[in-house]
Parts: structure tokens; C-alpha cells; sequence
């Protein structure tokens, strides 16, 4: 029997010929990372156990992203205690001040992270590395500390699902669509503990920033991780970027799978998540009158250069609703360059939009575009939970950039094949 | 181990923002966490809750984020232990390494607000006290079972320091 690309890459990093789904192993972890929410834990629990160092400094990663630039003076001495953490353990990527990006869009922007790696940080979302073809997975604080002193993590071996996309995507329809719809299809628990593995042809022409954003909401599935088979659009966006050697792994044919799904994509619109769930979801033509407060465009999820320039050619010319307010956040500095030197700002404060320093800030409620009770937003964002975005009375629907550009600007929810 | 609690049931998918909204997340002090758990899913639950109390919830509880603030929250709060049809992954792994006992019970749903259970953790039996009627649970595979006796993942590891 063969063995699935998740199988493999959990094989070769606890040192096996193979393993198996229900296998425990303790492997060797590529990367180790946190951000100022989770590490302070993390960092205590290092302290309290007597380690003096980390396993290597070049490969525990910290990026404080959540609520920096500091929002309050708790945050703040939580960013601090990873900048002095940091200093002393002379930890070799610590991303601060101008440096700093949303830690899922950043770590693969500067080839940190890379396909047959094992990643492993205190961060739910770690998961979108699969988009490289990388085994990664969202681990807690304690489980992050222990990665961080000896350089290994237990771990289950999951079963895979298979998912197969065939056909034509659909005008405005995108990694975003397809993994939303996937969830819608399957439910917030529809992958639990288990490997989601996308696969197909649409896969294989779809770029970068869609296999990352699909990787990166498998959590809200319940996956353990959601990984793609590396090909040559992976190698052509990590051969110049990437810090370490590299191997690519793929699923055996005879490799097998507790499910196999196959969807063809023709029949995908562009999907919205309805309160409270992700798996809450619409096609955009079934949608009706949502009015809306905000409309945010970033995240961990959304807010790679592609997205920017997606959100720009539907709001070029066009202005954001009165009544609405549309936040944009390039998630990293490169973006945010990138987005500057292409003319999109130009495109975004003519619309009226607010540019945000990169930051997580409002996906989770934490700052930089919390909202009130009652407010309704519209977010590229991964989670639509009570609260999620500030407010327990106040509500999140996902969507992505293009719908979310025209939302701004209708003022409501909205695909861009209704403005005109 | 034996403990006898009352019973705060939820229901299905208590994520993470429920357990603690990240708008607390700026400190990881459990006892200031502990004044905000369940709030946007029962906002006077912090004042309510006793100690030994028994959080049950139904099917995927602790989805969402990896914050371990959640079972830290929790634990603070008095509870003794959750039970639920099914745990979220990154919430069952903190559970363990942080040492707050949770169970899986295919029964979980049958369990009401205010009802007394007592709880046997070597034996996994859950007996509703009213009845006397018992339920069992899945087994803790039995590396978490080490990893509780050694009082969780970082007195674990720090047996290799030394």
C-alpha cells in the first residue's frame, strides 16, 4: 500500500520507512513559530523548565502581528516580552517594526517555509504552509515551547481526504470560493483530526495565493492540515526565496484515503459564509440584502499582493458606499510596496478606502476596525464566530476580495458583476 | 480519580471566541482570564460557575484558534473537567498539555444545565446522579494517559533536560 504526501513527509521527519493514520510519532520540526498572543506562554513555559536555549536559532520563528503596532499597554508588554526573548536567544528571523507582516503571509514570502517541511506554530492558521506542499499544522503554546527547546512534536498520523476539483472556475471565483465551498460541503468538523488533501486539475492551474488561502482555512474544516502536491508554479515562487534546500513529495497512486471528494468547479459561484459559521455558506446569487457598516480586505487568509490587485480592478474608479468603511491591510511590507508601486493606493484612497499598517488587527477583533454591537461586516477574513470582529451582537460574513471590493462599494453584499 | 460536579451544558461547535473572546487575549494571567470565560456564549457565566462544575458540550467543542487561553480560561474558572461528543483538535492537544481532564462521550447531548454527574478518569464512566444511569467514554489513548501522569507535556520534557 502506498502512502499519501502527508504520510511521507511525517515518515521522513520521524526518521521511518512509513507510517500510518493512527500512528503516534515524534518528529523533527523544520520550523517552530509564534506571535504575541501565543508565544508569552510559550516563553514562560521555556523559562520555567530550566531550557537555557533554543533548539535553533534560525529556525524558531516569532513574529508579533496580532495586536502590534501595540494597541494597549498589556499588548505592548506581551510584543516586548517576545522582543527581549528574541534578543537574548539571538533568534535569527524575529519580524518587528518595519519588518513585520501577518506571520502566514510573511514566513513564505521570505522562504522560511518550504515544501516537505514540517511546521509546527502556536497559531491556528499555521496550516496554510500545505499550500507549498509543506506538512503544517496550528499547535498550542505548550506544544510550542517544547518544539522550541528540543526541536521535535508528537503527532498523530491523520487520515486523508482527498478532494478532487475539476472544470472551469467560474468568472470572480477563487481559492477562497473553493475552499468555502468545500467547508459549506463538509461542515466545521468535516476533516477533524484528519489530513485535507486538494487535488486535481484546477488545483494545479490555480497560483500561489489561492493554494495558500484554501491550506489556510483546512482548520476551519478541523483538519489537522491542509496540504497540495509542490509543482512547478510551487517552484517557481520559492526557488528564489528559499533560505534551505527544499523536497518536493507526492502522494503514491495506490495511496490511501479515508474519503475521496470531487466537485466540479463550473457549478461554484462566489460564496459568501453567513454568520456564525464558516460552513454557513451561499452563493453570492443567493445572498439578498445584507446591508453593511465595514468591509475589511487582508488577513493571513487574503491579503497576498494577488488579492490587493484583485480588490483593485473591481474598485478602480468606483467609490466606497456612504454609510460603509472599507479597510484595506496588504499583509506584508513587500506587499504593501508592491501595492503602492502598482498604483493601487492611488485606486484605494480614491475610493475612500483606509490603508492599514499589516497587522491581524481587526480579523480577530483585536484593533484597527473593531466592531460596534449591531455592525454588520463583510472580511477576506477566515471566521465569522460570535465576536469574532469585536462585538457579540455585531456580525462577519466571508467573502472574497473581489466580492468584498464590490460590497464596499454597493454598500451591501455583492458580486462585481453588479456594479457598473 | 473521582469528581462530582454540576453540570453547564452548550451545544454544538463552541469555538474559541466563545470560550475567550480575543479581546481579553492580552494577557495570559489565568485568573484575569478566567473572569471572561464563556462570556459571549453565557456573559454572567464567570459569576455562576463553582468550583469542580462540569463544562458539557456537544459535537467539535473548542474549534477556531490555537489559544491555549481557552483551557487555560476554563481550568481557572473551577471547572473540573469537560465532557463532549467530540473535541477540536488543537483544543484536545492543550487540554492534555496543560492538564485540564476532558472526555469524549457519545452521550454528551442527554446531559442538562444543573444536573450532578460524578466522573471516574481511570475508568472513563460518567454516572448521572439523579438515576444513577451510566455512560462511558472513549478511552485516553495511552501516550495521553503518560503525558497526564507525568503532569503534562513540559514535566515530560523536562525529564530529557535534565
Amino acid at each position: 500500500m502506498g502512502m499519501t504526501l502527508t504520510e511521507k513527509i511525517l515518515a521522513a521527519h520521524a526518521r521511518l520507512d512509513r507510517t500510518e493514520p493512527g500512528d503516534l510519532i515524534n518528529a523533527k520540526v523544520d520550523v517552530a513559530l509564534g506571535n504575541d498572543i501565543t508565544a508569552p506562554i510559550a516563553i514562560d513555559q521555556f523559562y520555567k523548565s530550566g531550557a537555557k536555549g533554543v533548539f535553533d536559532k534560525s529556525r524558531v520563528i516569532l513574529v508579533p502581528d496580532h495586536f502590534v503596532p501595540n494597541k494597549d499597554i498589556k499588548s505592548a508588554m506581551q510584543a516586548k516580552k517576545l522582543r527581549e526573548f528574541a534578543r537574548e536567544q539571538e533568534l535569527e528571523y524575529f519580524f518587528d517594526g518595519g519588518e513585520m507582516g501577518v506571520e502566514h503571509a510573511l514566513l513564505p514570502e521570505k522562504g522560511l517555509v518550504l515544501p516537505g517541511e514540517l511546521i509546527i506554530g502556536a497559531d491556528s492558521h499555521t496550516c496554510t504552509y500545505g499550500g507549498l506542499g509543506a506538512f503544517a499544522t496550528g499547535v498550542g503554546s505548550t506544544d510550542l515551547a517544547a518544539a522550541m527547546i528540543t526541536g521535535e512534536v508528537w503527532l498523530k498520523v491523520p487520515e486523508t481526504i482527498k478532494f478532487v476539483y475539476k472544470g472551469e472556475l467560474a468568472p470572480w471565483v477563487e481559492g477562497k470560493d473553493l475552499i468555502l465551498y468545500t467547508i459549506g460541503d463538509i461542515g466545521v468538523d468535516g476533516a477533524l483530526y484528519k489530513a485535507m488533501e486538494f487535488t486535481g486539475p484546477v488545483i494545479q492551474e490555480l497560483g500561489m495565493a489561492g493554494r495558500l488561502t484554501m491550506a489556510n482555512m483546512a482548520i476551519e474544516a478541523g483538519a489537522k492540515n491542509g496540504i497540495i502536491t509542490a509543482d512547478e508554479i510551487t517552484e517557481g515562487y520559492i526557488s528564489d526565496r528559499a533560505v534551505r534546500e527544499y523536497e518536493f513529495f507526492k502522494s503514491d497512486e495506490d495511496a490511501e484515503y479515508s474519503e475521496i471528494k470531487e466537485y466540479d468547479v463550473g457549478n461554484i459561484e462566489p460564496q459568501v459564509a453567513f454568520p456564525h459559521l464558516p460552513e454557513n455558506t451561499k452563493g453570492i446569487s443567493e445572498v439578498g440584502e445584507i446591508i453593511l457598516d465595514q468591509v475589511v480586505i487582508g488577513s493571513c487568509t487574503n491579503g497576498r499582493i494577488e488579492d490587493m490587485r484583485s480588490a483593485a480592478s473591481v474598485l478602480m474608479g468606483k467609490k466606497v458606499a456612504k454609510g460603509t468603511r472599507l479597510i484595506v491591510i496588504p499583509a506584508t511590507p513587500l506587499i504593501y510596496r508592491t501595492a503602492l508601486d502598482e498604483g493601487m493606493f492611488d485606486i484605494f484612497l480614491d475610493a475612500g478606502a483606509i490603508i492599514s499598517p499589516p497587522t491581524c488587527g481587526p480579523c480577530l477583533g483585536g484593533h484597527m476596525g473593531v466592531l460596534a454591537k449591531g455592525e454588520r461586516a463583510v472580511a477576506t477574513t477566515n471566521r465569522n464566530f460570535v465576536g469574532r470582529m469585536g462585538h457579540p451582537e455585531s456580525e462577519v460574513y466571508l467573502a472574497n476580495p473581489a466580492v468584498a471590493a464590490a460590497s464596499a462599494v454597493l454598500g451591501k453584499i455583492g458580486g462585481p458583476g453588479e456594479l457598473q | 480519580m473521582k469528581i462530582t460536579g454540576n453540570v453547564w451544558k452548550f451545544g454544538d461547535d463552541v469555538d474559541t471566541d466563545l470560550i475567550i473572546p480575543a479581546r481579553y487575549l492580552n494577557t495570559s494571567d489565568p485568573k484575569e482570564l478566567a473572569k471572561h470565560c464563556m462570556e459571549d456564549a453565557d456573559p454572567g457565566f464567570a459569576g455562576k460557575v463553582t468550583t469542580g462544575d462540569i463544562i458539557v458540550g456537544d459535537k467539535n467543542f473548542g474549534c477556531g484558534s490555537s489559544r491555549e487561553h481557552a483551557p487555560i480560561a476554563i481550568k481557572a474558572a473551577g471547572v473540573s473537567c469537560v465532557i463532549a461528543k467530540s473535541f477540536a483538535r488543537i483544543f484536545y492537544r492543550n487540554a492534555f498539555n496543560m492538564g485540564l481532564p476532558i472526555l469524549e462521550c457519545e452521550n454528551a447531548g442527554v446531559f442538562k444545565t444543573g444536573e450532578k454527574l460524578s466522573v471516574d478518569f481511570d475508568t472513563g464512566e460518567i454516572v448521572l446522579a439523579e438515576s444513577g444511569k451510566s455512560y462511558s467514554t472513549k478511552p485516553i489513548p495511552p501516550f495521553m494517559q503518560e503525558l497526564v501522569q507525568s503532569g503534562g507535556l513540559m514535566k515530560h520534557i523536562q525529564k530529557r533536560i535534565k
